[in-house]
């Protein structure tokens, strides 16, 4: 399995918003190439004729009818925001 | 050198379900902000999102319009990204297993129809709604929209004039409406559309450094956008210079695009399959029932209108623009049976008033039942043409019944042929110099006298039964 390189810690760490310093990106390396060496042990088995899949369960179409059902009350929504003005989150502004 | 422009549109079609996609949070327009909100459409952890099954109909339906494949097994996706309308972080799109993929439309401009390619077309969430602070360096977020259900339209780069584009999205629009699934209006952002542009040597194959078009509310203004970033890009291109890859807003108030600064790996958005979410498994038994579901389209409806009530094609055309339209005059025409008039009523009279006050027909206070009333009163000579058009726009105003409007106004023409038979008799008499006149040659006199006439009656005597009862009078 190709390894991963510090670069592309970084890289990902920035798409991320998380700032690490030079020794943090060090070891996160170093451990993201165990994960990826472990789960590497996986390309061991032969999958040939088995289908990709993207659950555990084999299950599919679990769908709800078009129905309108409660809300919160706004106070409840917006009961984490760090900062409200009437019934909106007030954020830093954007642009 | 001559260019070349390479154009594909990704449009965003607001689907018109009750409930959002993944909660049964309401879409309802214009509520109080953060009214329509609950843990799954806010992102509150540990919450399992659930697919409407109406969202995966309508997009099925315009999925057969657009003559696309509709796949046998499609699956959801996460597109990470940040920004404080999207409170999960990642939207939830599809991307490597879309619901529909490899359709067309055809688009006519300038009686030329040309064949536009759909790439794909998928479902996905949309995202919440910001307010900025006019003073303050803040920005308000609203997340009753987050969670209301699209479908995004990508077309394959096979438009090849602004004009084109512009024909397209009408094109996409009247589809939606037709189906029912949105309101298609592009000033409201219920239809949005981003465009990618680049340009080539015209004749050669492979394509150019494209930009990505955005902020267009309307289809002038896709039109307009386009045709700047011609301009733009063929001077650039002709002064040796490059196109630089990158997303530019259109700004409508000066009419040109700028750049979108600062996006840079913007485009990175780490996709990858929605756990939280099973594959939707579509079999034919379920796309025959959707098919079955689905009216008849724009298309298929003006051929029929030409066959079937001998209609001209440009007739056919306007009144199957919108599927509101049609299904009034195929009403009109079961209660009258002139497809012709009909259609003449409605495309001059009808259509005029409506688009005068910026109303759609289906809001309209002279019913389909009205209309074919009135014409009957013209056909069998109650009232006159040009008189029924005075009573079309009183019954339009008032919403009152034309035969109401006959009956109380004494509207109804004057027919009767003993009563005109003394009115012209007494013409006759009391102009006795333009009765000489006339019967000495000057037919012009005539005019005059007819008038008398229809002046005794103001203007109710019919005015054929006049010139004949007034020409036996005079020879
Ligand atoms: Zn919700």
């Amino acid at each position: 399995m190709a390894k991963i390189q510090k670069s592309e810690v970084e890289h990902v760490a920035k798409l991320a918003r998380l700032t690490f310093s030079q020794a943090e990106i060090d070891s996160l390396t170093d451990q993201l190439n165990d994960i990826l060496t472990y789960i590497g042990k996986l390309e061991e088995l032969d999958s040939t004729g088995v289908e990709p899949t993207t659950h555990a369960l084999k299950l599919t179409n679990c769908f709800r009818g078009d129905e309108v059902g409660e809300s919160l009350p706004v106070d409840e929504a917006l009961s984490n925001a760090p900062q409200r003005e009437g019934g909106a989150f007030v954020v830093p502004r954007i642009i | 050198m001559d260019y070349e422009a390479v154009i594909g549109l990704e449009v965003h079609v607001q689907l018109k379900t009750r409930s959002k996609i993944f909660c049964s949070c309401s879409t309802r327009f214009g509520a109080p902000p953060n009214t329509h909100t609950c843990p799954i459409c806010i992102g509150m952890p540990g919450v399992l999102p659930v697919l409407n099954k109406k969202v995966v109909e309508y997009a099925m339906k315009m999925a057969l319009a657009t003559n696309c494949e509709i796949a046998s097994v499609s699956q959801f996706a996460r597109k990470h990204y940040f920004y404080p309308d999207l409170p999960k972080g990642y939207q939830i799109s599809q991307y490597e297993l879309p619901l529909a993929e490899n359709g067309w439309i055809d688009v006519e401009v300038d009686g030329q129809t040309r064949r536009i390619g759909i790439t794909r077309i998928h479902m996905e969430e949309d995202a919440g709604k910001l307010i900025h602070d006019e003073h303050r360096p803040l920005s308000f977020v609203d997340l009753n929209r987050t969670g209301t259900p699209l479908i995004e339209i990508v077309s394959e780069p096979d438009i090849r004039r602004p004009e084109e584009a512009s024909e397209y999205l009408k094109k996409i629009r009247q589809l939606v409406r037709y189906l029912g699934i949105s309101d298609g209006n592009m000033e409201e952002g219920s239809l949005r559309c981003d465009a990618n542009i680049s340009l080539r040597p015209l004749g050669r194959q492979g394509y150019g450094v494209k930009s990505e078009l955005k902020n267009m509310n309307s289809f002038r203004h896709v039109q307009k956008a386009l045709e700047y970033e011609i301009r733009r890009q063929t001077a650039l291109l002709l002064d040796g210079g490059q196109v630089v890859q990158e997303t530019r807003l259109w700004d409508a108030a000066k009419g040109v695009t700028h750049s979108m600064r600062g996006k840079e790996e913007a485009h990175d958005y780490r996709y990858f399959p929605d756990p939280d979410l099973v594959p939707v498994e579509i079999e034919r038994v379920w796309i025959e029932k959707v098919r079955q579901e689905m009216p008849e389209l724009p298309g298929a409806k003006r051929e029929r209108f030409v066959k079937e009530y001998g209609l001209p094609p440009y007739d056919a055309d306007v009144l199957t623009s919108s599927i509101h339209v049609a299904d009034y005059f195929e009403e009109c025409v079961r209660l009258f049976h002139r497809p012709k008039t009909v259609s003449n009523w409605i495309m001059v009279e009808l259509l005029k008033l409506l688009h005068q006050d910026n109303q759609e027909i289906d809001t309209c206070p002279v019913p389909p039942s009205s209309l074919a009333a009135l014409l009957k009163l013209v056909e069998d000579g109650t009232i006159s043409a040009k008189m029924g058009k005075k009573v079309l726009e009183e019954s339009y105003k008032t919403g009152m019944e034309p035969q109401q409007i006959v009956q109380e106004q004494g509207l109804s023409q004057l027919s009767d042929e003993a009563e005109l038979k003394s009115m012209v008799a007494r013409v006759i008499e009391d102009f006795p110099e333009e009765v000489a006149k006339y019967r000495s040659g000057k037919k012009k006199v005539f005019g005059f006298l007819v008038g008398q006439v229809m002046r005794m009656t103001r203007g109710k005597a019919n005015p054929k039964k006049v010139n004949e009862l007034l020409q036996k009078a005079l020879d």
